[in-house]
């Protein structure tokens, strides 16, 4: 089937503006007989529902966090892209789409891309209002740094922790709403499943985290705002909770899933100590401002970073992309230091870690300006490896860190089952292959703000609110088949932890499915995974009991989970016979070893439907077009 | 390294508690303390038994969410570090650990080491907010912030909501929360239209929940991971000084001018 993104037609700047007049709008005395039920309180959850509850509708937010402050949104270090251009270096809406697709390496939908750019100046406004403490100048103007793949300064920041003054700006607006009582929060809540009647997303099925007790949510609209799935990878640096759950039952209920192949491996994260690791941190991509990535030219070399004379350093992102240098987009900073550390150059235990050095930047500036700028990053770095950034270069490795790739999403944002509603890094609509920095952050509030609020209503206008009840059939079934699907896990009773399983998965997947893949990889991983599968439910033990606060559980289902999708990933990447932005395959590369894309056969979105438990799962394309962008080899040198 | 835990152990939010010994063998330096807690878990459920229940998310000191009180001190020894963040590598081999929930009369036991803290969301429902509707705000230019001001409003804003500053404290008090949020949101020129009348529901808000007062032992300061100062609370308190001069909160109050 071709699938059809339904973007409106016209030129590029007016497709956004002409289909908000085009679509259909609620009455403010109607609104309040619509419930939408918004699953996630990160980024885009949090500021759509605040702003669903704003407009009159009734809201029912729920997160798996014990507050709705804590979704790992607040992780987020570096900032946030808008197209300001307060510096007046040349950025404009259309440089911002023009470097977003191109960062995407070409595989994103234009009509979508260019409404982002476009509404990311609102973004800065409203948080701003909100009294988001945005970096300023001694004037009281707002400051900007750069992030990769630009070459212009539109990265608005507070200090390193951009994602958490974001998060908490949109959590203000969020309990706003409580009081007014549009909104009611139920944290410590689960969805395990997707209730569909008749075709339409009519409501949820949910675990209660503290009692245990699975019962269903009814509503007029789903949106899942339930963020990525890196944790497939078991070490990587989401949250550990992370997980692909919603998504996935949404998936086996009927929405689409879209180019899951589309894994960013972020450059700059403190690199492994050794098995007991439970997730990894990341180091702002900032620091790539100031910091120089090096290794040392001679294989092996034990010396200490500052006994190594400068010619005896390969500073090699400058010396491979001297116009972008240190700034290189993330999926080419990374292979970059996986060929660096292959070749034998890598410092530190296992020879796994690149320097990032910050030796001239200090000479430069002066140290206090760098502790300015990074001061949190060279703590938690300090806190994690016991070493003084200061004084000797940071070690890092790319980790896995965002997914590209989740729910098929139309221009308004709804996936293949009308009225449910992908937001933030659970859909695919913007990053194409690879997302270029402070970009997340961005996507995440333009959908929950600016975006939803008026796609939803040309949903809900065309249906009648609170047509489906609770009580029926199709929630008692979805009650008793999470029911059973719990009560097996805990039956089992076997010999290995679910850790031990998620280690194994983590491992299988890091190691054939990561930054480099092959057919043979790719083929082997998939034969691993399937045993694994088989393996887990006979012998996966899982403590305790249903219904009380059960962590183990928890985590069981989302393992659960993560090892059937983690199949389906690797299905896609082997489909996928290019290499593209986060999707390397050695089999397509350039002579200088840089992904081939081929945009003959695979211009085009790659969407998964469901088709049993056994069955492999059917695809179907949404060709992308490019009508204002040239398709082309993606350069940075 | 080896060391021997004593962990609070409880069943249920009425439950009778109590404290239990473990051993942890084999931990390396250079694991988080959370990381140790998985090992020690990963052997119970081995041995038949219940793990340990316990709150964390992010592990990168952000997201607020672990609270652990280590031989009496909430996170731990280190200053400025969440438990995620503390590395083993600063305790010593045959230590002895006394693990406890974050304790106070606002913070009810539901498992083991998890407390509920939704009472401090309640604290910030009842007004901890700029009331700003989505859209038609003005150019993030056009007001200007000196630059004091908005890092000071950072230095407030960088409140994670974990609840250590009420677990150290002996009232029980969340006054550095509290305060925290005022100060952030009263620093800025965008907040001081409702900077009475937040500062006065949020203080009624806190102690309706069951939160006691401060009386100035500082031990929150000392166990904030992100280092906020008691000088906020000191903002509080003039704030709310200022606006009860001016009959707290009512309509009639009016907007308090800049000082």
């Amino acid at each position: 089937m071709i699938l059809d993104g339904r973007c409106p037609p016209g030129s590029l700047s007016e497709k956004w503006e002409r289909h908000r007049h085009e679509m259909k709008l609620v009455s403010p005395v109607n609104k309040r007989k619509y419930r939408i039920i918004v699953v996630g309180t990160g980024l885009a959850g949090a500021s759509a529902a605040a702003t669903l509850g704003e407009l009159g509708y009734t809201v029912e937010a729920i997160c798996y966090q014990d507050s709705a402050r804590r979704a790992h949104s607040i992780a987020a270090q570096g900032g946030i892209n808008a197209a300001k251009n307060y510096p007046n270096d040349g950025d404009s809406v259309f440089r911002l789409f023009h470097d977003t697709i191109k960062g995407g390496d070409f595989r994103s939908r234009e009509a979508n891309v260019y409404r982002l750019a476009e509404v990311s100046g609102c973004i800065i406004d409203q948080c701003v209002a909100q009294g988001v403490p945005f970096a300023r100048d001694y004037a009281g103007y707002l400051v900007n740094r750069s992030f990769g793949g630009a070459q212009v300064s539109r990265t608005f920041y507070a200090r390193g922790q951009t994602g958490q003054q974001l998060l908490l700006g949109a959590y203000s607006a969020l309990s706003r709403q409580v009081k007014e009582g549009t909104v009611t929060l139920r944290p410590r809540t689960e969805m395990l499943d997707l209730v569909v009647v008749d075709g339409e997303a009519k409501g949820i099925t949910v675990r209660d985290l503290v009692t245990g007790e699975i019962r269903s949510v009814g509503g007029d609209a789903v949106c899942l705002c339930t963020g990525g799935y890196m944790n497939v990878f078991y070490l990587s640096t989401n949250s550990m909770g992370g997980n692909v759950t919603a998504a996935y039952r949404a998936y086996k209920k009927g929405a689409f899933l879209r180019t899951r192949a589309y894994t960013q491996i972020h450059p700059t994260c403190i690199p492994v100590t050794g098995e007991h690791q439970s997730k990894l941190t990341l180091m702002s991509e900032s620091l790539r401002n100031d910091g120089r990535v090096w290794v040392p030219r001679i294989r092996g070399d034990r010396r200490l970073p500052r006994e190594i004379p400068e010619e005896e350093r390969d500073y090699y992102l400058e010396r491979k992309y001297p116009s972008f240098g240190n700034l290189a987009p993330r999926d080419i900073s990374s292979r970059a230091a996986k060929e660096v550390c292959d070749e034998g150059h890598g410092v530190g235990p296992g020879g796994r870690g690149v320097y990032l050095d910050f030796a001239d930047a200090i000479a430069r500036l002066g140290e206090g300006t760098i502790r300015e700028r990074y001061g949190n990053l060279f703590e938690m770095y300090e806190r994690i490896t016991a070493e003084n950034a200061y004084e000797r270069p940071m070690r890092i490795y790319p980790a896995p860190h965002y997914a590209m790739g989740g729910l098929w999403v139309d221009y308004n944002l709804q996936s293949t089952i009308p009225g449910l509603f992908v937001l933030g890094e659970a859909n695919f609509s913007d990053h194409g292959a690879n997302r270029l920095g402070a970009s997340a952050l961005m996507q995440g509030l333009a959908d929950g703000y600016f975006i939803i609020p008026y796609t939803i209503a040309d949903y809900l206008a065309r249906i009648k609110p609170g047509k489906v009840v609770r009580g029926h059939p199709e929630f008692l079934k979805s009650v008793e088949e999470c029911k059973a699907f719990v009560g097996r896990l805990l039956s089992i009773k076997g010999k290995r932890t679910v850790n031990e399983f998620h280690r194994e998965l983590g491992s299988v997947m890091w190691e054939n499915v990561g930054m480099i893949r092959s057919r043979e990889s790719l083929a082997g991983a998939l034969k691993q995974i399937s045993e694994l599968r088989a393996e887990f439910w006979k012998n996966v033990r899982v403590p305790g009991g249903e219904e009380e606060l059960n962590q183990e559980l928890e985590k069981a289902g989302r393992v659960a989970d993560f090892i059937e999708f983690a199949e389906l990933m690797i299905r896609d990447a082997l489909h996928r016979n290019e290499s593209c932005g986060g999707h390397f395959r050695v089999e397509y590369q350039t002579a200088e070893g840089e992904a081939k894309r081929d945009d003959e056969n695979f211009c085009y979105v790659a969407a998964w439907e469901y088709k049993g438990p056994e069955a492999e799962p059917e695809l179907h394309t949404e060709p992308l077009l490019f009508e204002n962008v040239q398709l082309a080899v993606r350069s940075y040198k | 390294m080896n060391l021997t835990l004593f962990v609070w152990r409880q069943k249920g939010p009425g439950a009778q508690g109590g404290l239990e010994e473990y051993q942890a063998k084999d931990i390396s330096p250079d694991m988080s303390f959370l990381e140790m807690l998985d090992v020690v878990n990963e052997d119970l459920i081995k041995d038949g038994k219940n793990p340990i229940a316990f709150d964390h998310d992010c592990r990168e000191g952000i997201c607020g969410m672990c609270s652990q009180v280590v031989n009496g001190v909430p996170h731990g020894p280190r200053e400025r570090t969440t438990i995620c963040q503390l590395h083993m590598r600063h305790f010593r081999d045959g230590d002895a650990l006394y693990i406890e929930p974050w304790r106070a009369r606002a913070f009810p036991v539901i498992k083991d080491l998890i407390v509920d803290r939704t009472s401090l969301d309640r604290i910030i429902q009842s007004g901890g907010y700029m009331s700003v509707h989505t859209g038609g705000v003005p150019d993030a230019n056009a007001v200007l912030i000196p630059k004091h001001d908005a890092d000071t409003a950072m230095d407030a804003a960088e409140c994670i909501g974990c609840g250590a500053c009420v677990a150290a404290c002996p009232n029980g008090s969340a006054m550095l929360f509290a305060a925290a949020k005022v100060a952030h949101l009263a620093q800025l020129p965008q907040g001081r239209a409702e900077a009475a009348q937040r500062v006065c529901v949020m203080t009624e808000a806190m102690l309706k929940e069951g939160f006691g007062n401060c009386s100035n032992h500082y031990e929150c300061q000392a166990v904030c991971p992100k280092g906020i100062k008691v000088k906020f609370i000191a903002k509080l308190n003039r704030e709310f000084l200022k606006a009860e001069l001016r009959s707290c909160g009512t309509p009639e109050a009016g907007t308090p001018s800049r000082d």
